[in-house]
């Protein structure tokens, strides 16, 4: 609905029940922000489709306990925050981080995020970015943390042109923190309970407004806890608003027994898909992240993707890199990304002034991420003017419908289903498709035994797809075809290489045309 | 006799990080302690620093061969717990 887009624009912030599905949530944004965030993937959800970002695990040592972290755990073939392969010194994350830059033009971030805190590793994360800072000058810092040494840091961060900082806080009420961390260390004492819980939350808060005095921008992850935090994430998002947070991320608990976390271990239940994304709407007013792949503290690449591999320690060694020659190279693709975003914008801004004085209306609200994006712009004006065309063939009682895309970037169709580590989310109605997370097929893996067997994982993709009723892909074999099929999952590889949204809606037009979206039916389409 | 690291140590370097006389250094496979340096943290502080830290249970044993930090009560999951996911193949 552009009428709904032009108001929304109008405002300073979100008040729809419906927060980002209509826009990037960064079009609600101050132009000074939105300029600061637009190459940052994990900041902007639009630049998470076009620029990479890298961690160097330099943080091994933690100074509090959460109840859904286990310190002992690493494996190779997992992906979650907290793991990572190889612990480096200062200097080896600096060469890393060259290599993968010199590698990886569209790398613009590189950040600190453990394994253990970044800020009680101040030695190491300092001495880190103290190098990056003379040695790579046009890579942004920034660092995630759980927030208890952040007081005593936000000053040394500031030297080092850190300008984004990620604070983790689950809670803003030390009885419910209580129940999340078990211990804080501080002053030289193991402290527990309440009173931890209440030192950490003060600590956090000041650290907040620390920052947000300082001009930094913070983000703030949240965990969501069924049970324990749910309901209180709602004020989480109200006080860190109030302070100045630019972003709220709610994440779902990763808990599986195998990791040996206390939640995992004690039967302690993940939320549900339904379950995050009614919470995230619930947070009102707050821009909400949902593009969030919660990685490694060692990832590299793309959100989504991981590139470790190919840049551990032996394989850099090898490389001789000329920093100053990447740095050209790096600006010259990064340009070229940006005129490129500039150039699908403006294209977009025009045909949607075309299509107001054509009619004032369209029939899907379009998706500022996808549509402003990546859609070769050919197809996008095709496929909005015969969405237009079709106007009023969609009722707006249907039901919504989840489907799941594979994409490997540029906001395309574009990855076989047999080779998606991961597969988009989302929500689409007669308003629109909006993006409502991420569910990974290895991220847990259950050992050597059958990691990374297509075969064995299948069974797993399918169980991890239940709730979405299409699958969008750019091909898809007959075995998991058929297996699919049965599940109730419908596998569509007829939009190969075309932009997600309006492959999205073309599909939920066809199941509206065969009679699969009426208002009373809650069951699957037949094949 | 002095403190000790055991072969539960995941090497997270903050024990070495907090300790007050520097006995604490990068071992071959886990964090080690001097014996001739550490002195339990008496006359620095109440509890002895590497112990107050430490995340992993039973990775600290105190001047007895005791475990600062025995099973349960840092992560709070009843030792039976573990036992019954271990026999199960879980853990």
């Amino acid at each position: 609905m552009l009428d709904g887009m032009t108001q929304a624009d109008k405002q300073t912030g979100c008040t729809q029940t419906s927060c980002g599905s209509s826009n990037d949530h960064l079009d609600q944004m101050p132009d000074a922000i939105r300029e600061r965030v637009k190459n940052h993937p994990c900041y902007s959800e639009e630049a998470h489709h076009h620029y990479a970002r890298m961690h160097v695990a330099v943080a091994p040592a933690c100074n509090i306990q959460c109840n859904y972290c286990n310190r002992k755990y690493d494996c190779a073939n997992e992906s979650r925050p907290g793991v990572v392969s190889e612990l480096l010194t200062p200097e080896q994350a600096v060469r890393k981080t060259l290599a993968v830059a010199a590698s990886i033009p569209q790398m613009t971030v590189l950040g600190v995020a453990g394994p253990g805190d970044p800020l009680a590793n101040p030695a190491r994360t300092f001495e880190t970015f103290r190098m990056l800072s003379e040695q790579a000058p046009d890579i942004k810092l920034c660092v995630s943390t759980n927030g208890l040494s952040l007081p005593d840091c936000v000053d040394e961060l500031l030297q080092y042109n850190v300008d984004h900082v990620t604070i983790t806080i689950n809670a803003v009420d030390p009885e419910i923190g209580a129940q999340i961390y078990p211990w804080i260390y501080w002053n030289n004492r193991r402290m527990r309970g309440v009173k931890a819980a209440k030192i950490l939350i003060e600590r956090q808060q000041k650290g907040l407004e620390m920052l947000i005095e300082r001009g930094v921008l913070v983000k703030v992850n949240s965990v969501l806890i069924p049970g324990v935090n749910d309901a209180h994430l709602k004020e989480v998002s109200r006080v860190i608003k109030a302070k100045g947070a630019f972003l709220h991320n709610v994440m779902p608990l990763i808990t599986e027994p195998e990791h040996g976390t206390y939640y995992g271990v004690m039967g302690q239940r993940a939320p549900t898909q339904r379950e995050l994304t009614e919470l995230q709407d619930a947070c009102g007013d707050m821009n909400m992240m949902r593009h969030c792949r919660q990685c490694r503290a060692d990832a590299v690449g793309l959100l989504g993707e991981d590139r470790g591999e190919e840049f551990t320690l032996d394989k850099i060694d090898a490389l001789d890199v000329d920093y100053a020659a990447a740095m050209a190279k790096r600006a010259k693709v990064q340009a070229d990304i940006e005129a490129e975003r500039q150039r699908q914008k403006a294209r977009q801004s025009s045909l949607k002034e075309q299509l107001k004085a054509a009619n004032g209306k369209t029939l899907f609200t379009v998706n500022g991420l996808t549509m402003e994006q990546q859609a070769p712009l050919a197809s996008v004006a095709s496929g909005a003017v015969v969405d237009r065309a079709e106007q009023g063939t969609l009722p707006s009682d249907l039901r919504s419908v989840q489907m799941a895309v594979a994409s490997s970037g540029q906001g395309l169709i574009n990855q076989h289903f047999g080779s998606a580590r991961e597969f988009m989310i989302y929500e689409v109605s007669p308003k629109g498709a909006r993006l409502i997370g991420h569910r990974k097929t290895a991220q847990y893996c259950s050992g050597p035994v059958n990691c990374g067997e297509g075969d064995a994982a299948l069974p797993e993709t399918i169980e991890m797809l239940k709730g979405c009723e299409v699958v969008l892909c750019s091909k898809v074999g007959f075995k998991p075809w058929d297996q699919l099929e049965s599940a109730g999952i419908i596998p569509n590889g007829e939009h190969a290489d075309e932009p997600i949204v309006p492959a999205l809606m073309a599909v939920y037009k066809e199941m509206h045309t065969s009679g699969a979206l009426g208002p009373d039916c809650s069951k699957t389409i037949s094949a | 006799m002095s403190y000790e690291i055991t072969n539960l140590c995941v090497n997270c370097h903050a024990c070495m990080d907090v300790c007050p006389s520097e006995a604490i250094s990068v071992g071959l496979s886990q964090f080690v302690i001097n014996p001739k340096a550490c002195n339990h943290c008496e006359g620095d502080y109440a509890h002895a620093q590497c112990g107050s830290i430490c995340p992993v249970e039973g990775a600290i044993l105190d001047e007895f061969g005791e475990a600062v930090n025995p099973a349960g009560s840092l992560t709070g999951i009843p030792p039976e717990r573990v036992a019954q996911l271990v026999a199960e193949g879980i853990l």
